[in-house]
């Protein structure tokens, strides 16, 4: 009895605890696991392009779009948006859409469509300027002007030099590179990029690095260089290297630029959706407000209706909603309008097997009583609720796995929005089952008293019943 | 048990509500939303005045958006759909007709647009989804009361409680239809597909229980030798479950008033629907499912009488 009675004790604290931490991690400042919203309840875009990969070769469409999603991720970052999601999908293969392969791009905090299908339209220009005559004499200007510029110097003072374009143009773009390569150097170590140009690339580049051996080819990215390799000789096989003083990562990020030159499939836009900040805000603000609405009322009605257990089922309620609380910041879930439908939803089936437990508790006492009080014997509650909790779980057993089953279904139904629900309604539905035969037993089993009569009986007893 | 008694009475209520829920979704039509007809919505709320629906109309008209609909949302906001699929250029298109071509600023709260294969595949989904729910629980409860084949096999189980499901999807939709002629939002869309599926699960749920308590009585009663007919059985099973059955709805019932009433508009529909379909489900498992294994296996008995009264 005393290792029950611990035992609850042991739930309620580590409950009160989770409780803080889920209070604490969403007050506190620099909170490591913040709930993570859905656009339609923080506001944002999500777009949806489907990619035409009838060019690539059969068999590597996923390639294709594992470099798609990186350029389009690096175009996201360059925008500076928070937490942005890109990811690949492919049709499904019982819609008939199996060749269809999708790019998903979430950006929460935009609004502005247009602007953020601009962006990731926007091919970044990649290009191969020379060095000219005069290169490191403009470079020491410009060098000059901003030391000018900083103490406050006229911009006139300033050498017109500064003003010029240290490299020349050469006519080789982005548009001619076939693919970037990180490679290691096999006698130095260190790392190189090697360039494959396309045929009508290759004959350029021959061409430059035949007439400027020993001169720079300044590689530009929109505008401003990103790398400065010096040509060593002619070269005619399509390739080059580059390479210099770079890092790993240095060398890793210039390939990822250089392939993100262009986009690897072109895409069209599908499907897009946004919502304006302040509509999310309200939206998240309901949700929360129906929930707890919900949870206060259902808690009222099982202690009026269950008395003493209805208590114990409303502390396992609370307790229920608070690991679940945690469980969306862990995993993490993210939450939208659905998402918190399926959870308040949740929350009134989870009481489900509360009621099913109490009702066979009754029924187990109605069965003693008439046995027992013709022979003037008391009732055993203890043994009651226990019996209680054994007969109810096939029906909770079975009732769960099929509410879980439709969970399954839902969650690969799945648009975003019906995933979101599934997952919240899944995750309750087990939880749940969990915290019916686990927390609402040990606390009610450590409090029931070993006899039904008196104060007990009251207490024990439910609906209108006024014994 | 007068609900056993009086089957019949229940069974004609049931279809009537089935008659009335086909009716009207007939007679009233459901809309279909963009997540599965494609087209666009674009909410904007006007920053002074809101100019009128039919200024609205002829501007969007003079764009080139022919059938547009607008819908007053309150608050001085509008919804406006469009069939068509609009691109980024006509999202700009649509914003300059929108705005009286500069005239009247507003805030745009919201904008989807869904391409006609995005669409299709959605609608094809949503079939697939719901006759999967619908199979995957027929075995279940095939599956779950194989041990009870006397007197009807647990196949008849799984049967009875389909005829169940599709009542309490046919219901809510016709609900849904209905409220659809009143307000905006009522659409056709996943979030309804998905509250229908909740229903799906929620409704087997309570079945089972039933089901679960008719297994146990009938191990019962073979092991006790009571004698009691099956109809007897059911009788008693339903009323030891009566008053679960009314409480596990009530609470759930009482957390979907909340969303109704106190969530944001996007879930109100969901609600409405889960509402309607929760009282549909639970009517479903206590007068319609239970009582039907009642009549299958009277049906069954008679049969037999007579092909032995040939004999």
């Amino acid at each position: 009895m005393w290792k029950i009675r611990i035992a609850a004790l042991f739930i309620l604290l580590a409950g009160s605890a989770l409780g803080y931490f889920v209070y604490w991690s969403e007050t506190a400042q620099e909170s490591a696991f913040p709930f993570r919203y859905g656009l339609d309840l923080s506001g944002g875009t999500h777009l949806t392009y489907t990619a035409d990969v009838s060019a690539v070769t059969p068999g590597e469409e996923t390639v294709a779009m594992d470099s798609l999603r990186d350029v389009i991720e690096r175009r996201v970052n360059l925008f500076g948006v928070s937490e942005p999601i890109v990811q690949t999908e492919r049709g499904s293969m019982l819609a008939g859409t199996a060749d269809d392969y999708r790019l998903v791009v979430e950006l929460p905090g935009i609004t502005d469509v247009d602007a953020a299908v601009d962006m990731i339209g926007q091919t970044p220009f990649l290009d191969f300027r020379l060095e000219q005559a005069n290169t490191e004499a403009i470079i020491n200007a410009k060098i000059a002007a901003q030391q000018i510029l900083q103490e406050g110097g006229d911009i006139t003072s300033v050498d017109p030099l500064a003003f010029e374009d240290p490299y020349a143009d050469t006519g080789l773009t982005g548009r001619y590179v076939e693919r970037a390569q990180l490679e290691f150097d096999p006698t130095t170590g260190e790392p190189v990029v090697s360039l494959k140009f396309n045929a009508e690339g290759s004959a350029l580049f021959a061409m430059i690095t035949r007439e400027h051996t020993g001169k720079a080819l300044a590689i530009y990215l929109d505008g401003s260089p990103i790398s400065t390799p010096v040509i060593r000789e002619e070269i005619t096989g399509g390739s080059a290297q580059i390479s210099g003083s770079m890092n790993p990562e240095e060398a890793k990020l210039l390939v990822g630029r250089l392939n993100s030159g262009a986009l690897p499939v072109p895409i069209t836009l599908a499907s897009t959706q946004s919502v304006g900040p302040s509509l999310g805000m309200e939206a998240r603000d309901a949700g929360v407000f129906a929930g707890i609405i919900g949870l206060l009322t259902v808690i009222v009605f099982m202690i009026l209706w269950y008395r003493l257990p209805g208590f114990v089922a409303a502390i396992a309620l609370v307790l229920y909603t608070v690991v679940m609380l945690a469980v969306f910041k862990f995993v993490p879930v993210t939450l939208t309008a659905a998402g918190i439908a399926g959870f308040i939803l949740s929350v009134g089936m989870a009481v489900d097997a509360n009621i099913l437990i109490f009702e066979r508790m009754k029924e187990e006492l109605r069965r003693s009583h008439a046995f027992n009080d013709g022979r003037g014997e008391d009732v055993m509650l203890d043994a009651a609720v226990k019996e209680g909790f054994a007969r109810a779980w096939t029906s909770i057993r079975d009732g769960n796995i099929s509410s879980m089953i439709t969970a399954v279904i839902l969650f690969w139904f799945g648009t975003s929005m019906v995933q979101g629900f599934a997952l919240t309604f899944g995750l309750g539905v087990l939880f749940s089952m969990i915290s019916a035969i686990s927390v609402s037993r040990t606390l009610l089993v450590s409090i029931a008293p070993r006899l039904h009569k008196g104060a007990a009986r009251f207490l024990f007893n439910s609906g209108l019943s006024l014994r | 048990m007068f609900i056993i008694s009086y089957k019949h009475i229940f069974f004609s209520l049931s279809a009537l509500f089935v008659i009335v829920a086909i009716g009207s979704i007939a007679y009233v039509g459901l809309r279909t939303g963009i997540d599965f007809a494609g087209g666009s919505v674009t909410e904007v709320q006007y920053t002074d005045t809101r100019p009128e629906t039919s200024v609205l109309v002829a501007s969007l008209e003079t764009a080139g958006f022919t059938g547009a609909v607008v819908r007053d949302i309150g608050n001085n906001a509008v919804s406006v759909r469009t069939t068509h699929v609009t691109d980024e250029d006509e999202h700009g298109k649509l914003g300059e007709a929108l705005s009286l071509n500069g005239t009247v600023p507003y805030e745009e709260t919201n904008f989807s647009f869904v391409g006609p294969v995005v669409g299709q595949e959605l609608r094809q989904k949503a079939w697939i989804a719901i006759t999967a729910v619908i199979v995957a629980i027929i075995f279940f409860i095939a599956f779950a009361f194989r041990q009870v084949s006397k007197p009807v096999s647990s196949w008849v189980y799984g049967g009875v409680a389909i005829v169940a499901l599709i009542h309490d999807v046919i219901v809510p939709t016709g609900a849904f239809a209905v409220m659809g002629a009143f307000f905006p939002g009522y659409e056709l869309d996943v979030l309804f597909v998905t509250a229908l599926l909740s229903i799906l699960g929620f409704s087997i749920h309570d079945t089972i229980v039933i089901f679960d308590r008719v297994r146990e009585n009938l191990k019962k009663d073979n092991r006790e030798h009571t004698g009691k007919s099956f109809a007897e059985t059911v009788a008693m099973s339903l009323k030891e479950t009566m008053t679960r059955s009314i409480n596990t709805s009530i609470t759930v019932l009482i957390v979907i008033a909340a969303l109704y009433f106190f969530g944001g508009t996007a879930t109100k529909p969901f609600a409405f629907t889960l509402f309607v379909g929760i009282i549909a489900g639970t009517y479903s498992s206590v007068f319609l499912a239970a009582p039907l294994l009642v009549t299958i296996n009277d049906m069954r008995e008679k049969k037999m009488t007579t092909k032995n009264d040939k004999r």
